[in-house]
């Protein structure tokens, strides 16, 4: 029964409201054709009676009260997936836009997923060894896990991204099982080309599939790119036994889509005007990483996020903070010194490393020595603040020892070549290097046996 | 009921039915053809709001929706323990056996197993007079724990008839109870209670019992009461839900009901799979055995989140009904303050501030005043503990909920960024952090570990104020300008915040710690500082005193000194004499 429904009612943002419509669903996907013969996909968000609500993807621009087809498609919004993927590149709303024609499906699914069943979730365990030493060292990253990169404008966090896809290696498998989606959110041209061409030089690009809604392209699809990279990435990892690592900027274009989308629609603003569900909206994204018991794929997940001001307690990474395994956050300070990755140390954290390192992922003092790492650091803050008061000259001597520590940490620790790939076991010594030039008495969080085996004070930096 | 109400308007999980008069209040119903779960939570002449409990995606106008013609409820009976529920109870391992590894809708697995048998011992016999929350039957519910099974509250009546006793099923008939008015009622091995409304209790009681946790930080600065309310509020990543764990894990209630509100799916797979290897001290048996998990992940449907945090206690007061002490985390309940802005939102109300709903405190001070320490309708004594875990909207204590919260709750342990950074943990601040409860607490605590625990504690949280005074000065100047004595506390505050406060809850002896060994390190760490500021008041240079070493092994000594070997303690306290009296000698 395929029924056109001639004009719209009203038309509002990005919404048109259609009457005496029979037989529609929650969240249908409809096609608009307009007079001139364009077409539209749109979405049906909210419904009373026979008076429907329809989210148009595209925009409503050119539409009149009168000039409008639309037909429901009888089914909720749709991704075509199939091993083909990788390699293709799609726009926001799953279109392939390479001019490679269109996706043979195997199979469909509905890109807003299920919920993976809490019982059925495997514990994430297998550490991902990225080749970056604050990254394995201090917020080690895990299969399975949702990692975001807090950032902010200007800041080095797609070179960071990219460096991260071209080195992760998994310890126990081939490079056959991994693969990569990428989801660019309103992200400008150039940085969508930046990651293409990374990816390209790489040699990775035939294990890709990339979802582009560049800055340009409409607001509306902006909300349906991330649901359909995650489909495509749940599709390749529990069907096809994939590791997939999904990589997701930027996660506060795709924020601001959402709020634009929810004045338009009369909601009641909650946090600095976005929605009050921003929360679950977000959590349905990310909590679709995982990995599940008797699948061998799994799902990781790196969303990028640029803090608007540079302020953490914005709602969006707030509330990602909230949902996600810990964050790499980085620092402006650092980023203008010089510092790459200019990743802050003490900020960052990952929730799944305290079971996936150590004896039998990595080496039996990582915890120990991480755990330092971070203790020591803190307190070269501490020195630092009460250097710029008083003045270095006044500090004692452990205090001093603190600043000169900081200054390697930085220099030989976090930073390093955007092509440089460090071996677990490099990181972990260079850490234990720099250890020993404090005072064996304030290494307060390692027993003595580890002491003995990797405290060597004395030894000059190479 | 004859008249056929059909869904009209949708809107997320918000659901309307047009022209019925059939619903009442907060009835549980049936929406779609598939059946969804739903609770009816407005109505007026014209419509009736209903919030669903499932995604909605693909419901139509025109479907039928059913009442059941009663509240929203859950099953109660065995099988709560060692299992794992959604917020709706619904046991989340049989739904994996029914549709795999991605929740689908609609299911209609029941609460409890029904074909499962349990060894059933009956406690009555014909002509017995049976009133609301007597015990007729019980039968071991796992190794560890004994499930009594009591007369529904408002009933009550002779016993009629018994079954042997022997192995039944839940919803076999195993006594018939005959009320004052002649009516028969079936005695069952399961019933039924309405989530939003709290189970009745004879009495409720003073606090009197510490709830012992083995964290340092809790059981001497920050004591919770058994039948308490704790908030702990911290930003992301500062250890919330590493500390409900440890709570979970160790504190010394029957029973623990884990509501994972709103949170991570990794985490609650974490949860299982620990508590699963976990082996409970006192009984040897999995911690699992005595541990019911709700886990409402952040993805899963909005509503049951808000419904997740009421199934979490009713379960517990039902187990308290029995006599037990249970404990219940709920993680977080910002998550299902959100869900209620949600809906609120969906509703169109009035928001009040930040966009909550203007019933917030209310339905806040709700909950937390269903945790209590009482005596049960049986005579039995039983508590509640609620412990709620608080994530501030970008970890600013100011916001509605951690506000509000604080209003309801007598205990909070604020977590802190900076300690947190530190990798302080557990990170609770010490001076933002405060306990009611000691007045309640403090005639237990000298019973049981002699009067100087409370003075101890006294003089620790003293010095760690003094300290706190002190380290402004350093923060600006440096802590060399400070006089000896001054010196002297910051070193000994250092040894409290690193050699006490702090906790590592992944080593072996330190992840818990009996009480009288928390006593006696504040006695080593008191002891240290009285004799040391005997020689500095004598002109003994604090460097002096530093070298001995005796301050770091202090520090050291959480992991040094097994849980068993108390006595050292006195070697400890020798050797500063020894080294101090040198000192002096020199």
């Amino acid at each position: 029964m395929l029924i056109d429904y001639l004009g719209v009612r009203e038309i509002n943002g990005s919404l048109i409201v259609l009457d005496d419509v029979e037989g529609a669903s929650f969240e249908e996907v409809v096609d608009i054709r307009l007079d001139d013969g364009t077409m539209r996909q749109g979405r049906v968000v909210q419904m009373e009676g026979k008076r429907i609500v329809v989210q148009v993807f595209e925009g409503t621009r050119g539409i009149s009260l009168d000039n409008t087809r639309t037909r429901l498609k009888g089914h909720p919004m749709e991704l075509a997936l199939s091993p083909e993927l990788l390699g293709r590149v799609f726009d926001g709303a799953g279109r392939p836009i390479d001019g490679l024609g269109d996706i043979y499906p195997v199979a469909r699914a509905n890109i807003n997923g299920t919920p993976i069943n809490p019982v059925s979730r495997v514990y994430p365990k297998n550490y991902i060894n990225t080749g970056i030493s604050s990254i394995d060292t201090l917020m080690t990253l895990i299969r399975g896990q949702k990692l975001p990169i807090f950032s902010g404008s200007g800041m080095k966090h797609n070179e960071l991204a990219v460096q991260i896809a071209r080195q992760a290696r998994i310890s126990d498998e081939g490079e056959e099982k991994f693969c990569i989606v990428f989801a660019a959110m309103g992200a400008k041209n150039d940085v969508a080309e930046y990651f293409r061409r990374s990816f390209d030089e790489s040699g990775v690009l035939q294990k890709v599939v990339m979802f582009l809604n560049l800055s340009n392209d409409p607001i509306i699809e902006r909300i349906l790119t991330p649901r359909c990279a995650l489909t495509a990435a749940e599709y390749l990892a529990f069907e096809l036994g994939m590791h997939v690592l999904v990589i997701m900027t930027d996660m506060t274009s795709y924020a601001e889509a959402l709020r634009e989308f929810s004045s338009s629609k009369g909601e009641i603003p909650g946090r600095k005007g976005f929605p009050g569900y921003l929360y679950s909206d977000l959590a349905s994204l990310y909590e679709r990483a995982g990995m599940v018991r008797g699948k061998s794929g799994s799902v990781t997940q790196i969303p990028i996020l640029t803090m608007p001001n540079d302020d953490v307690t914005h709602p969006v990474p707030d509330l990602t903070g909230y949902i996600t395994e810990g964050q790499i956050v980085l620092d402006r300070s650092l980023d203008n010194s010089g510092v790459y990755p200019p990743v802050s140390i003490l900020p960052s954290l990952s929730r799944l490393m305290k079971d996936g390192i150590g004896e039998g992922y990595t080496r039996a003092d990582h915890s120990a020595l991480s755990n330092q790492l971070f203790a020591s650091y803190a307190k070269v803050m501490d020195a630092r603040s009460l250097a710029s008061v008083i003045g270095e000259e006044e500090l004692s001597p452990t205090d001093k020892k603190y600043l000169e520590f900081g200054r390697l940490f930085e220099q030989q620790f976090i930073t390093q070549g955007a092509n440089e790939n460090r071996s677990i076991d490099e990181s972990l010594d260079l850490g234990w290097r720099l250890l020993s030039t404090l005072p064996r008495e304030e290494l307060d969080r390692v027993d003595e046996k580890l002491l003995d085996q990797y405290y060597r004070p004395g030894q000059k930096e190479a | 009921m004859n008249e056929q109400n059909v869904i009209y308007g949708i809107n997320g999980p918000v659901v309307t039915v047009r022209n019925s008069h059939s619903f009442s209040m907060t009835e549980m119903v049936y929406v779609g053809e598939e059946r969804l779960v739903g609770e009816v939570i407005g109505i007026t002449s014209e419509l009736t709001t209903i919030q669903v409990y499932e995604e909605t995606t693909g419901l139509r106008p025109g479907e039928p929706v059913v009442g059941t013609g009663s509240p929203m409820n859950v099953t109660l009976g065995p099988g709560i323990l060692d299992n794992i529920f959604d917020g709706i109870e619904r046991p989340l391992k049989a739904i994996e056996e029914e549709s795999g590894s991605f929740i689908s809708r609609g299911s209609s697995v029941s609460s409890l197993d029904e074909n499962r048998e349990w060894a059933v011992t009956l406690r009555v016999k014909p002509g017995d007079k049976l009133n609301g929350g007597d015990i007729y039957a019980v039968c071991p519910e796992t190794p560890i724990i004994e499930h009594r099974f009591m007369v529904p509250p408002a009933l009550s009546g002779v016993v009629e008839s018994v079954k042997p006793d022997g192995n039944y099923k839940i919803h076999d008939v195993i006594a018939v109870l005959r009320d004052e008015n002649g009516n028969t009622h079936d005695l069952t091995l399961c019933q039924k209670w309405p989530i939003r409304t709290p189970r009745p209790v004879k009495e409720r009681l003073q606090t009197t019992l510490p709830l012992i946790t083995g964290q340092r930080v809790i059981d001497t600065l920050f004591p919770v009461a058994k039948g308490g309310t704790a908030a702990i509020p911290g930003g992301f990543g500062t250890g919330k839900t590493m500390t409900q764990h440890q709570l979970a894990k160790w504190c010394d209630a029957d029973i623990i009901v884990y509501v994972g509100c709103g949170e991570r799916g990794n985490e609650m797979s974490q949860v299982l799979e620990e508590f699963s290897e976990l082996v409970d001290p006192k009984s040897g048996r999995p911690m699992t055995d005595r541990t019911v998990l709700i886990a409402n992940t952040s993805n899963m449907p909005v509503a049951a989140r808000e419904a997740s945090i009421y199934t979490g206690v009713t379960l517990a007061e039902y187990y308290r009904d029995m006599g037990y002490h249970v404990a219940i985390m709920a993680d977080s309940t910002s998550r299902w303050a959100e869900a209620l802005r949600e809906i609120s939102g969906r509703l169109e109300e009035m928001p009040a501030e930040e966009g909550f709903p203007a019933y917030l405190p209310s339905r806040l001070s709700e909950f937390y005043e269903r945790a209590s320490m009482c005596v049960n309708l049986n005579g039995s004594d039983g508590s509640v503990t609620i412990i709620g875990a608080v994530s501030p909207q970008g970890s600013d204590f100011s916001e509605p909920v951690t506000q509000n919260t604080k209003r309801f709750t007598r205990c909070f342990w604020a977590l802190d960024k900076a300690l947190a950074y530190a990798r302080h943990y557990p990170a609770i601040n010490w001076t933002e952090s405060y306990s009611e409860y000691f007045i309640d607490l403090d005639p237990w605590y000298t019973e049981h570990l002699g009067e100087d625990f409370v003075k101890y504690r006294r003089r620790i949280s003293q010095l760690l104020q003094e300290e706190n005074k002190l380290m402004e000065i350093v923060k600006l100047i440096g802590s060399d300008v400070l006089p000896d004595d001054q010196k002297l506390i910051i070193e000994i505050a250092r040894v409290i915040r690193v050699g006490f406060l702090q906790q590592n809850a992944f080593h072996q002896e330190d992840t818990y710690v009996p009480l009288e060994k928390q006593r006696e390190m504040m006695r080593v760490i008191l002891h240290l500082y009285r004799k040391a500021r005997q020689l500095i008041s004598a002109s003994v240079p604090i460097s002096n005193i530093l070298q001995t070493g005796l301050f770091d092994k202090l520090v050291k000594m959480k992991y040094d000194i097994p849980n068993n070997r108390l006595d050292m303690f006195d070697e400890y306290t020798a050797e500063i004499d020894k080294l101090l009296a040198d000192l002096v000698a020199a």
